[in-house]
Order: structure tokens, then sequence, then C-alpha cells
């Protein structure tokens, strides 16, 4: 009798096995939402001018689409599937407003500089997506690890995006962020500033004048198309044949 | 009137929602592969911005902030939203066949657009009245029926040429709307106190 009971109960899987690992590393290069599933385009391409704050969207994303996953995953088999949709978009609604308040509280000139980007994260199709396609199906602990390996695979493209971008366009790199300038010294925030001539970098980079192109709202879509490309020729099974 | 006019030039031309803020872009990839289907969507999305605007504008005027509900914002308009496309759709569904078949599909598709949720935060975040809100929705609405109908037609021709496999389709897509998005700055010359008589110096 008590053989059946064992049989039963399932096999005793690692909390942080192969398929785990999969699900983290996965969206980072080769299914990542931005390139490659085309989803939460919008957000990653306005507020990457500069690394900072794109860093604090990547870090906003990470949370929402994390909590979102797992919330949704503890609730699957209570949500009617006719009304998931508005289900799903108040757990993500709410989850948006405490970082909003939260980024509000700690950091007000990057909140003012990243203004709806904030609030738009609840409808980046890449939190939604995650929800549809995988946390209404599976467990919570996974489900977090997708949310997780997603935000991840959207904040690199930003982060990435944003610091091409902010080299080029303005020669510094985390303009603005509380930790450079601590450890430069006070009032100088820029590791690499070219347009100053008193900074260790000038030496290398004072020949270099900026480029304004880089700093205007289109750049962002040559960046992520040479990305794209990039990305594509590396690996030929992710070419588009439509 | 001169405002209005003014608003609505400036929304749809100079500070062109796609093009200028990237606003709906993944509804603006995914879906501009062909010309008739692009129509349908920019309809749409004129559409559901001009009747959500100004409930929206209400909403947040005579209930958030005269309570001093605005944190509850995000979750009231995303619910105005949501639940304003779904009774668009049954109205449009039972007395206007023609038009339900055009948009059908795509009004589902909206709620989740950014444009429609970012131009109600633009909205208050621009502070603007109850017909400059009007204006704000109909012109961002009209500038994003123009860019999704112009990068559908380009990318309709250009399925003909000889592009770099590993550009084609989506690289393809983002090079074009940056291109576009260059050919569309050089509209913010434009003086809008020409078409409404709205004089700067006021």
């Amino acid at each position: 009798m008590a053989t059946t009971v064992e049989t039963k109960v399932p096999k005793n899987e690692p909390l942080f096995g192969k398929k785990e690992r999969v699900l983290l590393t996965d969206p980072l290069l080769d299914n990542n939402p931005i390139t490659i599933q085309v989803l939460g385009v919008c957000s990653a391409l306005a507020v990457t001018s500069l690394v900072y704050p794109s860093l604090v969207m990547a870090v906003a994303v990470v949370f929402v689409c994390a909590f979102s996953s797992l919330v949704t995953s503890l609730l699957r088999n209570a949500i009617p599937k006719a009304v998931r949709l508005i289900v799903q978009l108040v757990i993500i609604a709410t989850l948006v407003t405490l970082v909003n308040e939260a980024l509000k509280a700690i950091n007000y000139p990057v909140y003012k500089q990243l203004s709806v980007y904030i609030g738009l994260i609840i409808t980046n199709c890449i939190v939604m997506g995650r929800l549809e396609a995988f946390a209404m199906a599976n467990k919570p602990w996974r489900s977090f690890l997708d949310g997780v390996g997603n935000g991840l695979g959207y904040g690199l493209i930003l982060v990435v995006v944003g610091a091409i971008r902010e080299i080029f366009g303005k020669g510094t790199l985390f303009a603005g962020s509380p930790i450079v300038m601590r450890f430069i010294g006070p009032g100088e925030e820029y590791i690499i500033d070219t347009a100053t001539a008193n900074q260790w970098g000038s030496s290398y980079f004072g020949w270099y004048a900026n480029n304004n192109l880089m700093v205007m709202s289109v750049a962002a879509m040559f960046v992520i198309a040479v990305l794209i490309w990039w990305q594509r020729s590396r690996n030929p099974k992710l070419v588009d044949i439509s | 009137m001169g405002d209005f006019v003014n608003i609505f030039i400036k929304s749809a031309f100079i500070e062109n929602m796609i093009l200028a803020y990237f606003l709906g872009m993944c509804s603006f990839l995914a879906v501009s592969k062909s010309l008739s289907t692009a129509f349908g969507l920019g309809l749409a999305v004129i559409f559901v911005l001009g009747i959500t605007m100004p409930i929206n504008w209400l909403i947040n005027e005579f209930l958030l902030v005269n309570f001093e509900l605005e944190f509850l914002r995000f979750i009231v308009f995303i619910a105005v939203i949501a639940s304003t496309v779904q009774l668009v759709e049954m109205v449009v569904e039972k007395y206007s066949p023609g038009l339900y078949a055009a948009l059908g599909i795509f009004l589902p598709l909206i709620t989740v657009n950014c444009a429609i949720l970012g131009g109600s935060l633009f909205m208050v975040s621009r502070e603007y009245n109850l017909t400059e809100s009007i204006a704000f929705g109909l012109g961002g609405g009209f500038g994003w029926f123009l860019a999704i109908i112009a990068i559908a037609a380009i990318r309709e021709r250009i399925r003909y040429s000889n592009v770099p496999p590993a550009l084609r389709g989506l690289g393809m897509a983002f090079l074009l709307t940056g291109l576009m998005g260059l050919a569309f700055l050089s509209l913010s010359g434009i003086d809008p106190a020409v078409f409404g008589g709205w004089n700067p110096a006021k």
C-alpha cells in the first residue's frame, strides 16, 4: 500500500537544475524579448539616451515581470478564462504603481526623466506576453525564473543601447548616477568626458566631437537594427523568412 | 479653436506618437506587413484614442484629483481603456457591421497598445484641458495612422528588394522607421500658429 502512494509523489526535482538555468539564460540572447520576440519595444527605444535611466528602467521591468509572473502563477487555477486579461492587467498595474511610487520617493530626477514610460510598463507587451505564454500554465518558481530571465533579456538590450548612445552622443558613461559621482569625486559625474579637458579620459578622447544624431530618439532605431543584424548573422536560424 | 488646431497639428506631425515617442511600437511592427491591415489598425487607434482621452480626462479631473487618489491613476486608466474598448467593440458590432468587419480583430489588441495609455498619461503630465485633450487624442491618433500606413506601404514594396538575409523583416522595419523619424524631424519647422491664429507671444 505504501509503495503505491509513493509512486504518486512526483520525483524530487532540483530547485535550480538545467531546465531552470535555460529559463534564465535563453531570453538573454537566442530568445531575446526585444530582438527576437519583438515584445516591449516602445519603452526600450524611448528611455535609452543615457545608461543610468535605462538601468533604472531595466530594474523596474525585471521586478514587475518577475513578481507578476509569480502572482499570476499562484492564482492560475483560480482565474476564470474569460476575465484573465483584466486580472493580469490589474496585477501588473498594482506592481507598476508600487514601482512608480517607490521611484518617486527614492530618486526624483530619474523619475522625471522616465516620465510616462514607467507607467507604460503596464502595457509593455513583454510582461503580459510572458503571463499569457508561460505563467498561466506553469508552477510559481519556474514562472518567477522565466519572468526574471525575460526581464533581464530586456534590460540587457536597454543597457547596451543606452551605453552605445551615451558614449557616442555625449562622450560620457553613467551620467547623473550617484555611484559614479562618489567614485570620481564631488561634482565630477562622468567617467569619460570629452566635453571638458580636466579628467583622465580627456587625453585619449579629447579629439572626439559629440555625435548629436545619437542623442536624438531615432538613433535607438538604428542601434537596435544593427544589433538585430549582428545577432541574426551570427545565428542564421533566427532569420525572418517571411 | 486656435488651440484645438494647434495641438492637433503638433501631436500629429511635430511630436508624432510613433516617430518621436515610440508609443505603440509593438503593434506598429507586428501589423505593418500589409497595407489593408495597417489601415484597419490605424483607424481603430484614432477611434479609441478619441474616445478614451476625454473619458480619462473627466475621471482624472473629477474623481482622482478631487479626492486625492492620484496613486490609483494607472489602475483606473487601464481599467477605463479595457472596458471602453470592450464597450466600443459591442456597440460597433451591433450598429455598424461594416466598420466592425474593418476594425473587428484589432480592437482587443488596442487595449495593450502603449499609444492609448501613453496618450492619457501625457495628457495628465502636460495638464491639458478638455478641448486640448480631445485635440491631442485625435491628432495623436491621426499621426499614428499616418505613420503605420507609410511604413506598411514601404514594407510591401521592400519585399521585392534584395535585402541582406539577416536584415530581412524586423531589422529592415527598424531601419525604415528610423529613416522615417528623421524625415518627420523636418516637419518640426512647421509653425502651428499659422493654422489657428494663435499667438505664442501671449
